[in-house]
């Protein structure tokens, strides 16, 4: 597999803040890529990184092979960035501003591919508007099309579902996935957990300018998130003495917290055996948010970097 | 089309989609100067002793509109691009400094020479003018615009907020034109004032192009292109070196 994103020991400073501490990342061709962290950890200002709208202060980035900084005409070409910040040109249409984007990447007659685009995000009626007349997510839209004027083969897509209704959540992923399915490289953000867990063959976490965590998303699940029991007892019922030694108790509900299913089966016994009744019991999937939450809190482990 | 062409066609489009604020509305004030100050003073002031002074008018409001046009064009441009972000669009793209210098720059020149058309064709009725030579009313229209469109540039990268702009455009751009010699000629100053009106690059700027007309001007129209040529020089090495850095532009 060919790279589509290298970035070598990348630092940058605004100030006193260390917005990236070094970050080595190496995304493939493609592939489905998270980037997630919390608030401030630097994932907008890798982007820009790579966008060439920040300097970094040392390391390198490659997009497909072209230095971002030496070679920086042939990287954007193949880069389409859907900024963060909701922006547009209050004196132009949603045909116009496309139109002019793939004029800014020397491209004349795009009318077929702009059509096409338009129809995937469900714009076609708007084509005409004046980006001012748009609602937000409307003109989120417009910000996913912009991207995708000139066909990058590689897609940064920072939280563009941020302040977007369930149903162009939808069309957007299907028309994302359609993209990454014909070979586009996608690099995402978002906060939404669930999100990234369910489109993202790979994942880096940021924190605080630095890589904690970077594996595949079915092995950052296994690694770090556990599976869980969540438990009502019957009235009167008691948590037999060991387990509920190693057990969480909320509103009522005890949850058990397992490495890997198979353990569930014994402790089920150890109720059973107990003469434990219950009210309620559900088993609990190991999930994104968990693991986030974890790496968040320090706790990397063996994990491989 | 490649990315110079269609950010020169883009910012020409932006200023002309609002043609009523950006074209009419400068050739409206420039209107009423000359219907005011001609009316005042037409009967007790002649320049170079035959022009007469509506006729000596015109040609200063025409070079003043140029001027603060081409200025108003690059800068309120680039300052509402980066106050409201979609200054991105324009550096996202394999948009080279020196393209993206040359495409505001001519957008503005462009803006100059319309809205300086426009007060020409709308003073030039109210006094006989004559054109001396229109190889040096062009030269100082395209050295005056693309100076001004440059100070332009970088007014609005440097600017944060509006209101610095509205300080830059007020305290330096308004005096230095106003103070140019566009409502009398330098010789009628003081000797004092005269000296310091030759420290203006703008009043070389006026003299210049109003010799194209007249044939003859306050100062030798060879020296006033020196002069002109030299600022639009230094300009453009400042305006390129701030872009080619990315000041303000790339964090
Ligand atoms: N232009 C700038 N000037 C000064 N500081 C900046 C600038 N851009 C980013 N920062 C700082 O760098 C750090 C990283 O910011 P960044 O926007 O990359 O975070 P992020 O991971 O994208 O956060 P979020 O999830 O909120 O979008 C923050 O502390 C931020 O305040
Ligand atoms: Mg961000």
């Amino acid at each position: 597999m060919k790279t589509a994103i290298s970035a070598h020991q990348v630092a940058k400073r605004f100030g006193s803040v260390e917005a990236l501490a070094g970050v080595d990342l190496t995304v493939l061709q493609g592939e489905f890529f998270g980037l997630l962290g919390p608030n401030g950890a630097g994932k907008t200002t890798l982007i820009s990184a790579l966008a060439g709208l920040v300097r970094v202060d040392s390391g390198r980035i490659e997009v497909m092979g072209c230095d971002v900084v030496s070679d920086y005409r042939n990287a954007r070409r193949q880069l389409g960035v859907v900024p963060q910040e909701l922006v547009f040109d209050p004196f132009f249409s949603v045909r116009e501003t496309l139109k002019i984007q793939s004029g800014y990447f020397g491209i004349r007659d795009n009318d077929d591919w702009i059509d096409e685009i338009l129809a995937n995000l469900d714009l076609t009626s708007k084509a005409n508007d004046n980006m001012r007349t748009l609602s937000g997510g409307m003109k989120r839209r417009v910000l996913v099309a912009q991207a995708l004027v000139h066909r990058p083969p590689v897609i940064v897509l920072d939280e563009p579902t941020a302040g977007v209704d369930v149903e162009l959540r939808k069309t957007l992923w299907q028309f994302i996935r359609r993209l990454n399915s014909d070979g586009h490289t996608i690099v995402l953000t978002t906060h939404y957990l669930e999100e990234a867990e369910n489109l993202c063959s790979r994942i880096a976490m940021l924190q605080a300018g630095r890589v904690v965590a970077l594996d595949t998303t079915a092995n950052l699940l296994n690694r770090f998130a556990s599976h869980a029991l969540h438990l009502r007892l019957g009235a009167g019922a008691a948590l037999p003495p060991v387990l509920a030694a190693r057990a969480t108790e909320q509103d009522g509900i005890w949850s058990l917290s397992f490495d890997r299913f198979s353990d569930i089966e014994p402790v089920l016994a150890q109720l059973r055996a107990a003469g434990c009744s219950l009210e309620d019991l559900e088993i609990g999937k190991p999930d994104l948010e968990e693991v986030f939450i974890r790496v968040m809190q320090g706790q990397q482990g063996d994990m491989m970097l | 089309m490649n990315g110079f062409t269609t950010l020169f066609y883009k910012e020409v489009l932006r200023f002309w989609k609002v043609a009523t604020q950006t074209v009419a509305a400068p050739v409206l004030t420039a209107l009423l100067y000359l219907l005011i100050f001609s009316h005042v003073l037409e009967s007790h002031v002649r320049v170079y002793g035959t022009v007469s002074y509506t006729a000596f008018l015109v040609p200063g409001l025409v070079m003043m509109s140029v001027l603060q046009n081409a200025f108003a064009n690059t800068s309120s441009s680039l300052i509402q691009s980066k106050v409201t972000g979609n200054i991105i669009f324009v550096l996202l793209p394999p948009i080279s400094y020196r393209e993206f210098y040359a495409a505001y720059v001519l957008a503005s020149i462009v803006r100059g020479l319309v809205v300086g058309a426009g007060v020409l064709a709308a003073t030039m009725w109210f006094a006989p003018l004559s054109l001396n030579n229109p190889l040096w009313v062009l030269a100082f229209a395209f050295l005056g615009g693309a100076i001004l469109g440059s100070l332009g540039v970088v007014a609005g990268i440097w600017a944060d907020k509006f209101d610095q702009l509205a300080a830059f455009q007020n305290f330096l751009i308004m005096p230095l034109t106003f103070l140019s010699g566009v409502f009398y000629s330098v010789h009628s100053l003081p000797p004092f004032w005269q000296k310091v009106s030759h420290f203006n690059p703008i009043f070389y700027m006026i003299d210049g192009f109003r010799y194209g007309f007249f044939g003859v001007s306050d100062v030798s129209p060879w020296k006033s292109l020196a002069i002109v040529g030299s600022c639009f020089v230094l300009l453009f090495l400042l305006t390129l070196t701030m872009l080619k850095r990315g000041y303000k532009l790339r964090a």
